[in-house]
């Protein structure tokens, strides 16, 4: 823990990501696949970037890389300069935990648990009371819009509205980015845009840092910066027509 | 994670799945209730041998031919009246001395018959062996010097032959031979073994030796110590006394025997014991697969939930968070299942020690033992399932279908 401290003073120029080189390889010999195949990339503090590429392009593998969920090969990661590949499991657990926020193409919710409870989740293993996790919990709630369905299931909830409680307990710990794996792969064009409309209040509100992956280019849309991957190397960055 | 949270989590778990969870703990219950009963009901049947085996009297030693052990010089000369006699007057420390001859014979009174133990007794009989005269008399010294024809009944057997009826004074037919009824015993009940010690007549040992057996030998000589004799000195006594009347050499196994009541006690209650214990190591045996049970279901568990292990893991959660989660799982399973276990397997030994007429002797230790036990049978069987939660890359349970 005492090393993550350093992250919030982090000198505030610096980008909050940087990766160097990085590489992901799996299986090895013949079976080697090359998932990542040197990756340089900065975020700053209140980027909106958006990973696209055609699927095995290594957009995927590169947002697990920049989740802690998975650990690079070879090069250097550094959040808020700490350098994350020198951190050992508990530790990169403790970072996501304290800093990062998670949605996924599927959602992701524990079945048979109510939205409310779903939410508090990521506060259970902070130790918080449970008065204190379900104040923060109806919180986050009602910054996506669902307050008065807390007490719903996730079988009771649409797909759209299932995101934004998957969006709600991301959101509940405070974190710094949000990293979000096809957020609207599951849904109609309709919905996914009720949900980039959350992010992007989060990211222009809040401030919070967003990372994506998506294959559809009216979603990468909302992001400030689109980064195109192709077989595990970044082919090129653009800003967003959006933007311009 | 907080603890009470992990145990809130654990038990709203388990939950959601009832009859899972009632058949997991099954196992673990009817183990822990296998292992009290058994031992309960064990020692409660030792207790009842030395319950028994005290009625009897301690300080009773029983002499009789024939080696100690199979295999033994077998025979050598029967026992006779003049050996009972020496041990009386020789053998300090004596209180009485009651030399017995037995055989079975058919009973008669009237239209009823009755097969039953004869015993030929003298004098000291009835004192040595704690018998007391229910109704009537004993014999008096000229009947057991002449062998007249009169003999005492035991409760049994007077039942049998007279029903409701006293029997004093009446005539009744003993194998070739014939007895009047003289007196009767007062009940003594069962022994250990459940046979019936009242079942039997006894007739002055001279009347049975004449006309019934048709010898002088004499089957058994019980010795009754004084009260706060040394018996173990008695014993050796009348060791030593018969082995020189019998002119058992030097080095030589006796061939005959003599057994104090210690002895016949700490075999039956060792007897007892091997049953007791063997019988528990059955009932753990059983425990143990209920633990098995625990690691079966906790096993198909940690598969059915990797996406939900992956969530957590993804959101924050650390392996030691995970490995708690289900090890508390495993743990309240065990723990229940044995509680209730404890429960069941009070209840029903109670049950036997009742039906059976056993002291119903409750050990708490067991008891503690057998739910601690269980405990740990949850911890350790918990363990590798939960472990196994622990150790899931994030990224692959959350792929997980």
């Amino acid at each position: 823990m005492s090393r993550l401290r350093v992250i919030q003073g982090g000198q505030s120029d610096a980008p909050l990501v940087s990766l160097k080189g990085i590489t992901r390889v799996y299986g090895e010999g013949a079976a080697e696949v090359r998932a990542l195949d040197g990756i340089d990339l900065e975020v700053r503090q209140g980027d909106f970037v958006a990973f696209m590429g055609p699927s095995g392009s290594g957009k995927s593998t590169c947002l697990n890389v920049l989740g802690c969920l998975d650990v690079p090969t070879t090069g250097s990661y550094a959040f808020a300069g700490v350098e994350v590949t020198d951190l050992d499991q508990v530790q990169r657990a403790l970072l996501r935990r304290h800093y990062l926020g998670f949605v996924f193409q599927g959602f992701n919710l524990l079945a048979r648990t109510s939205a409310v409870e779903n939410v508090e989740l990521p506060l259970v293993y902070r130790g918080m009371s449970s008065r204190e996790r379900r104040i923060r919990a109806l919180e986050a709630l009602d910054e996506v819009g669902l307050l008065e369905w807390q007490s719903h299931k996730p079988n009771e909830l649409s797909g759209g509205q299932q995101q934004r409680v998957a969006i709600a307990r991301a959101l509940v710990s405070g974190p710094q980015v949000l990293l979000a794996d096809e957020p609207t792969g599951n849904l109609d064009s309709e919905r996914g845009r009720d949900i980039m409309r959350v992010v992007q209040k989060l990211n222009r509100d809040r401030g919070i840092t967003i990372v994506m992956v998506t294959h559809e280019e009216e979603i990468a849309a909302y992001a400030d910066r689109t980064v195109h991957f192709l077989d595990g190397r970044i082919a090129r960055s653009e800003v967003s027509k959006a933007q311009v | 994670m907080l603890r009470g949270s992990a145990l809130r989590i654990a038990l709203r778990q388990l939950g959601r799945n009832r009859v899972r969870t009632a058949l997991t703990s099954l196992g673990v219950l009817i183990g822990v209730a296998a292992v009290i009963a058994m031992v309960t009901i064990g020692r409660g049947a030792t207790a009842r041998v030395e319950q028994d085996l005290a009625g009897l009297g301690q300080n009773l030693l029983f002499v009789h031919a024939g080696g100690g052990r199979q295999g033994g010089p077998s025979g050598g000369p029967p026992l006779n009246l003049t050996d009972a006699h020496s041990i009386a007057e020789q053998v300090q420390g004596v209180a009485g001395v009651a030399p017995t001859s037995q055989s079975a014979a058919t009973a008669a009174y009237e239209d009823q018959t009755h097969v039953t133990g004869v015993v030929g007794a003298d004098a000291g009989y009835l004192d040595v062996l704690t018998w007391t005269i229910g109704t009537g008399r004993a014999f008096d010294p000229a009947e057991l010097l002449a062998g007249a024809d009169v003999c005492l009944l035991g409760e049994t057997a007077r039942n049998e032959l007279f029903g409701d009826g006293a029997g004093i004074g009446e005539r009744i037919l003993l194998g070739p031979i014939s007895c009047v009824v003289v007196g009767v015993l007062e009940s003594k009940g069962q022994n250990t073994f459940g046979q019936d010690q009242d079942d039997f007549v006894i007739l002055p040992l001279e009347t049975f030796q004449r006309r019934l057996s048709g010898n002088r030998d004499v089957g058994v000589i019980y010795v009754s110590a004084e009260p706060g004799a040394n018996t173990e000195r008695v014993q050796a006594d009348v060791l030593a006394l018969m082995t020189e009347r019998r002119h058992v050499r030097e080095g030589m196994e006796p061939d005959f025997t003599v057994r104090d009541m210690r002895e016949i006690e700490d075999m039956l209650t060792g007897i007892t014991g091997i049953l007791t214990s063997f019988l528990a190591a059955v009932a753990a045996v059983s425990l143990l697969v209920g633990g098995i049970g625990i690691m079966n279901i906790m096993m198909v568990s940690v598969t059915e939930r990797t996406r939900e292990i992956g969530i957590r893991l993804a959101v924050g959660a650390l392996g030691r968070d995970v490995l708690r989660q289900f090890l508390v799982e495993a743990v309240v399973l065990s723990v229940g299942g044995g509680a209730v276990g404890v429960l069941f397997g009070l209840l029903g030994s109670y049950g036997v020690s009742t039906a059976m007429e056993l002291p119903f002797a409750v050990q708490p230790d067991v008891v503690a033992l057998a739910f601690v036990f269980s405990t740990l049978i949850g911890v350790t069987f918990g363990y590798f399932p939960a472990r196994r939660a622990a150790r899931m890359n994030p990224i692959d349970a959350l792929r997980h279908e």
